[in-house]
C-alpha cells in the first residue's frame, strides 16, 4: 500500500488540476455567451442575404456566370476552421476526420488553414497547406473573411481551383457540435442552397427587378454570399470550440472529483491502517514487559 | 409631413443593425448611380457604389458613408445589407486622406502588378469617407 504522505501529495496535485480544468470551464462558458450574442446579432444579415441570393438564383436558372459553373479544374480548395489551442476534446480531430475520411485526393488538395491545431495535424499527414491564417480565430471581423474569399475567387477566376470547400464544426446547441464540410463554390443549380429556410413567403408574389440586370448582379453578389457564409462559420466555429472546450473541462473537473474522493478514502484507510498496527504494537510491548 | 408618405428603412451588416426606423426619403449612390428612394417604389435590387448615405426622417437628414453591399426595395420596406458602412463620428480624417493620396499616387504611375480596379475602389471610399465628414 502506498505511504500516507505518498497519497496525501498525489491528493493535492489533483486539486490543484481541478482548480484549473474549474477555471478554464469558466472562461469557456463567458466565450461561449460572446460567441452566441454575435451570431444572433449577424443573423438577420445572413438570412435577408440568403433570400435575396435564393430569390436571384431561382429567377434565373442558367446564367453565363463563372460561380455557378462547374469548372474543369480538378485542384480543390478547403477552408479548415478549428482552433488555435487545444483542450477542447474531439472538438479538432472531429474535423480533421472531415478531410482525411473524405474521397479527396490528398494531391488534389490546397488547405486554408484557420486555427493552429487544424494546420499542425494536416502538416504532419503531408496535406499541402497554401495559407495560414490562424490569427483570424483570436480576432476577426467581416472584413477579414472578405479579403481570404477576393483570393480564392481571383484564383477560381484565372483557372487555378475548381472547387471551394469549407470545412468547419456548426454549432446547434450549447451541447451539439456538428462537423460540416461545405461546398462554397460553384453553386451547381441542382445544389441546395446553404441557409435556413424559416422564410416566410409574402414577398414572393412581387417581381424583383434588378439593376443591373440577373446576370451582373449574381456576379456581384455571389461573392458577398460566400464571404459572408464564411463569416457566420467562424462565428459558430468559435461557439463550438468553446462549447466544446466547456464540456471538455466540466468533464475534467467531475473526474478529478472522483480521484479525490477515492484518494481520500484510501487515506483515510492507510490512516486507520497505521493506528491499528501502532496500537497492537504498543500492547503487545506491554504484555510482553508484564 | 403625414405618416402615409414613411418608408420603413432597415441598414445592416454582418457585424450590427446600423440603422433601423421609420424615414421620408433614403438616398444612395449604386453602380447604376444616384438613386433617391420614397414611399412606392418599384421592386428593386441594387448593387451599391461607394458614396454618401443619406436618410431623410422627420427630424431631418443625416449623412452616412455607405462602401459596399446591395440594397432591396420594395413599396414600403428597404433594406440595405451592407459591407461596411459608417457615421461620420466613426471615421478617421487623417487616415482617410492618406488613403486618398495613396490611391492617387497608383493611378497616376500604372505600372503592370497595380490592381487597378482595386486602388479605384480605395479611391471612392477614401473620398467618399471625406465628403461626408464636410
Amino acid at each position: 500500500m502506498a505511504s500516507m504522505r505518498d497519497i496525501k501529495r498525489r491528493r493535492a496535485g489533483v486539486e490543484s488540476t481541478q482548480q484549473i480544468t474549474k477555471a478554464m470551464k469558466l472562461v469557456s462558458t463567458v466565450k461561449l455567451q460572446r460567441a452566441k450574442d454575435r451570431a444572433l446579432r449577424s443573423k438577420t444579415y445572413f438570412h435577408s442575404m440568403y433570400l435575396t441570393v435564393k430569390s436571384l438564383l431561382s429567377k434565373s436558372g442558367n446564367l453565363d456566370v463563372i460561380y455557378t459553373k462547374k469548372q474543369e479544374c480538378e485542384k480543390k480548395a478547403v477552408i479548415v476552421i478549428t482552433s488555435n489551442r487545444g483542450l477542447a476534446g474531439g472538438y479538432n480531430s472531429n474535423v480533421m476526420k472531415l478531410i482525411t475520411q473524405s474521397d479527396f485526393k490528398k494531391e488534389d488538395l490546397e488547405i486554408y488553414a484557420i486555427g493552429k491545431k487544424g494546420r499542425e495535424l494536416l502538416e504532419r499527414r503531408g496535406y499541402y497547406i497554401a495559407e495560414d491564417l490562424s490569427d483570424l480565430m483570436d480576432e476577426y471581423e467581416y472584413a477579414d473573411t472578405k479579403k481570404l474569399c477576393d483570393r480564392l475567387m481571383r484564383r477560381m477566376e484565372k483557372g487555378e481551383i475548381g472547387e471551394i470547400y469549407l470545412a468547419y464544426t456548426n454549432f446547434k446547441n450549447t451541447v451539439s457540435h456538428v462537423p460540416t464540410m461545405l461546398k462554397l463554390l460553384p453553386i451547381l443549380p441542382e445544389d441546395e442552397l446553404i441557409g435556413d429556410d424559416d422564410s416566410q413567403s409574402d414577398d414572393d408574389a412581387l417581381i424583383m427587378n434588378f439593376e443591373p440586370d440577373d446576370v451582373d448582379a449574381l456576379g456581384m453578389i455571389i461573392p458577398k454570399y460566400v464571404s459572408s457564409l464564411l463569416y457566420g462559420a467562424l462565428i459558430e466555429a468559435t461557439a463550438s470550440e468553446n462549447g466544446a472546450r466547456m464540456q471538455a473541462m466540466d468533464n475534467a473537473t467531475n473526474n478529478a472529483e472522483e480521484m479525490i474522493s477515492s484518494l481520500t478514502l484510501k487515506y483515510n484507510r492507510a490512516r486507520q491502517g497505521s493506528i491499528t498496527q501502532e496500537l497492537t504494537e504498543i500492547i503487545a510491548g506491554a504484555e510482553a514487559i508484564s | 409631413m403625414s405618416d402615409g408618405n414613411l418608408i420603413q428603412l432597415k441598414i445592416i451588416t454582418p457585424e450590427r443593425v446600423f440603422f433601423e426606423g421609420e424615414v421620408t426619403m433614403v438616398e444612395f449612390n449604386t453602380t447604376e448611380g444616384e438613386i433617391g428612394v420614397l414611399k412606392g417604389h418599384i421592386p428593386l435590387t441594387v448593387i451599391i457604389d461607394p458614396g454618401i448615405l443619406t436618410i431623410t426622417t422627420t427630424e431631418g437628414p443625416r449623412n452616412a458613408a455607405l462602401h459596399a453591399g446591395f440594397a432591396e426595395i420594395l413599396p414600403d420596406k428597404v433594406t440595405i445589407l451592407a459591407e461596411l458602412v459608417e457615421w461620420p463620428s466613426e471615421i478617421d480624417e487623417r487616415r482617410a486622406q492618406a488613403a486618398k493620396d495613396r490611391a492617387e499616387v497608383r493611378l497616376s504611375h500604372i505600372k503592370p502588378e497595380t490592381d487597378v480596379d482595386r486602388a479605384t475602389i480605395a479611391l471612392k471610399k477614401a473620398i467618399c469617407r471625406l465628403e461626408v465628414l464636410k
